[in-house]
């Protein structure tokens, strides 16, 4: 891969207003909101500032996966993809500096909420933090796949509530934003089977949390392969007609 | 053993055979035969449906034909797009945008195997003094000469311009050819479509005529301007034979239409004197430039057959 080129989609995607504020401003501002009026409670058994720490990596990471589809939608409809046919860089290469790009925002994000978890007194390790960065990037995978997915099956105007619901959705039914249908129940259930609840579960290993059972394991590789297959599905569909 | 010819066609700048291409039940080009040489500048010049953008997207690789082959320096077109040998600015498209126009294009020229200097490029594209500017920000001239730049980034040896002035007023126009013969002048090959024959005359050594798919006419451009830069002379005039019109001076040929004659001329100040002195009895003239769509139907024989039906 290019460095180069890397280097300025990078910029692009920090440039960009609406990707830099879902993925970078939202999780910061939410987690001082919520976090830091009860830092001192408890939520899911741990204590609450290390909650949304969790709860809001996910939501910004996710965030910035999504993002990719974003201007990958918005460069198909300028005619860009086009004027990169005219170029020696294969689509296949496009698509790996798009991902490449939508873990780097990651990462930006989850540094940020670190740097903020610290100010409100959470308890990190080196060893906890790296715990959690590693499951996070695994974690990511499927969204990286849904990023994809959306970028070629949608249009920039439609862009908005597909990220804007979708992420919130995800998010919530994950329980970015507090534990969801309790211990058991059809909606724990429910909750358990999104790919966000182990994004956010893989933000509890900071505390010294388990990491995946096998459950957690199975749910993100089953979301890999469908989500996979579907972007690849769209991706040929999209660059087989020029 | 290798013959002259195949030799000349092995390193042609573009060889295009027997090239035939149709979208559903339109036969959008049509058995296209041509060889360009390398330096040389050519124009495609047709009205709008005669196939030159359907041409131009095979040379890029961005179109498969239906039949026949394309060469660029006798590769593919993707082979000859991976060597960077090929640059184009296309009829349409945006910018990508939260980048100055200066990382762009060093964005663009990262992907190249022997890009020109990214300074180099801003200076022969006139676009230095808005390198700083974000490319959302630009104005429609601008980001034309910023597309021009992105097709030269890679120092092709075959630059490609569809069409590339439809949105540019007239400045911007004059400030892009002068930019375009300075990077010909460095010998390389330049092929532009256009539909306007001002703009071919100008800046093109050869013209390429187009229509229905097909190519009408070859040639340097002064010989195709004197066959398809004709004008009109339209006169009511009853009870002149026409063989006695077209001898006149200035006219090549005419036709009667009930009482009116229409006359095409090559030279339409010479005609229009010998008419009024020969026959002061015309009358409700008016002389009008043909437009290319007409000079083509003339070039192709087609008027009269368009008239019968």
């Amino acid at each position: 891969m290019n460095p180069t080129y890397l280097k300025y989609e990078l910029i692009r995607a920090v440039r960009n207003k609406r990707g830099f504020i879902i993925s970078l401003v939202f999780p910061l501002i939410f987690f001082y909101l919520i976090a830091g009026g009860n830092r001192h409670q408890q939520l899911g058994g741990i204590s609450f500032p290390t909650y949304y720490l969790a709860g809001m990596a996910s939501f910004g990471t996710m965030g910035a996966m999504i993002a990719l589809g974003a201007r990958i939608s918005a460069e198909r409809s300028v005619g860009w993809t086009r004027q990169l046919r005219l170029t020696p860089l294969s689509v296949r290469n496009y698509i790996r500096a798009k991902v490449l790009t939508g873990y780097m925002t990651a990462l930006i994000s989850l540094a940020l909420l670190f740097v903020a978890g610290a100010t409100l007194g959470v308890h990190m390790t080196p060893k906890g933090v790296l715990h959690m960065t590693a499951l996070i990037v695994v974690a990511l995978i499927p969204f990286a796949a849904l990023g994809i997915l959306i970028g070629h099956l949608f249009t920039p105007d439609s862009m908005g509530p597909v990220i804007g619901g979708g992420v919130s959705i995800l998010a919530f039914l994950g329980g970015a934003w507090g534990p969801v249908g309790g211990d058991h129940g059809p909606l724990h259930d429910i909750s358990q089977g999104t790919p966000t609840y182990w994004l956010v579960q893989a933000g509890h290993t900071l505390v010294g949390a388990p990491a995946w059972d096998s459950k957690g394991w199975v749910v993100v590789a089953i979301w890999t392969v469908v989500l996979g297959a579907l972007a690849a599905w769209a991706f040929r569909r999209d660059t087989s007609r020029i | 053993m290798t013959t002259a010819t195949d030799q000349r066609t092995a390193t042609a700048g573009i060889r295009l055979t027997s090239l035939s291409k149709s979208y559903g039940p339109v036969l959008a080009v049509d058995g296209v035969d041509l060889v360009i040489a390398p330096g040389e500048t050519v124009a495609l010049l047709g009205p709008n449906g005669a196939g030159k953008s359907t041409t131009i997207d095979m040379i890029l690789g961005l179109a498969k034909p239906d039949t026949g082959s394309v060469h660029v320096f006798g590769m593919t077109p993707a082979d000859a797009v991976h060597a960077g040998a090929i640059g184009a600015m296309l009829q349409t498209g945006q910018l990508l945008r939260d980048l100055t126009v200066r990382e762009l294009i060093a964005m663009m020229a990262s992907l190249y195997p022997n890009p020109m200097a990214v300074d180099d490029v801003l200076s022969v594209t006139g676009i230095t003094d808005i390198a700083d500017r974000r490319t959302q920000k630009l104005s429609g001239g601008q980001t034309q000469r910023v597309r021009s730049a992105i097709a030269l980034v890679s120092n092709p040896d075959l630059l490609i311009l569809d069409e590339p002035t439809v949105a540019m007023d007239v400045e911007v126009r004059r400030e892009f050819w002068t930019s375009m013969r300075e990077f010909a002048a460095r010998g390389k090959t330049v092929v532009f479509a256009t539909h306007y024959l001002e703009e071919a005359d100008s800046y093109a050594d050869r013209i390429v005529l187009m229509a229905r798919g097909r190519i009408v006419a070859d040639g340097p451009a002064t010989e195709i301007k004197a066959t398809v830069g004709l004008h009109t002379i339209k006169a009511t005039l009853p009870d002149v034979p026409i063989p006695a019109l077209t001898a006149l001076a200035g006219v090549q040929s005419g036709e009667r239409r009930g009482e009116a004659v229409v006359l095409h001329c090559n030279d339409s100040d010479a005609a229009i004197r010998a008419l009024l002195r020969d026959f002061p009895a015309a009358s409700d003239i008016s002389i009008a430039g043909a437009g290319l769509e007409e000079a083509f139907l003339l070039l192709t024989g087609d008027d009269k057959s368009e008239e019968l039906s």
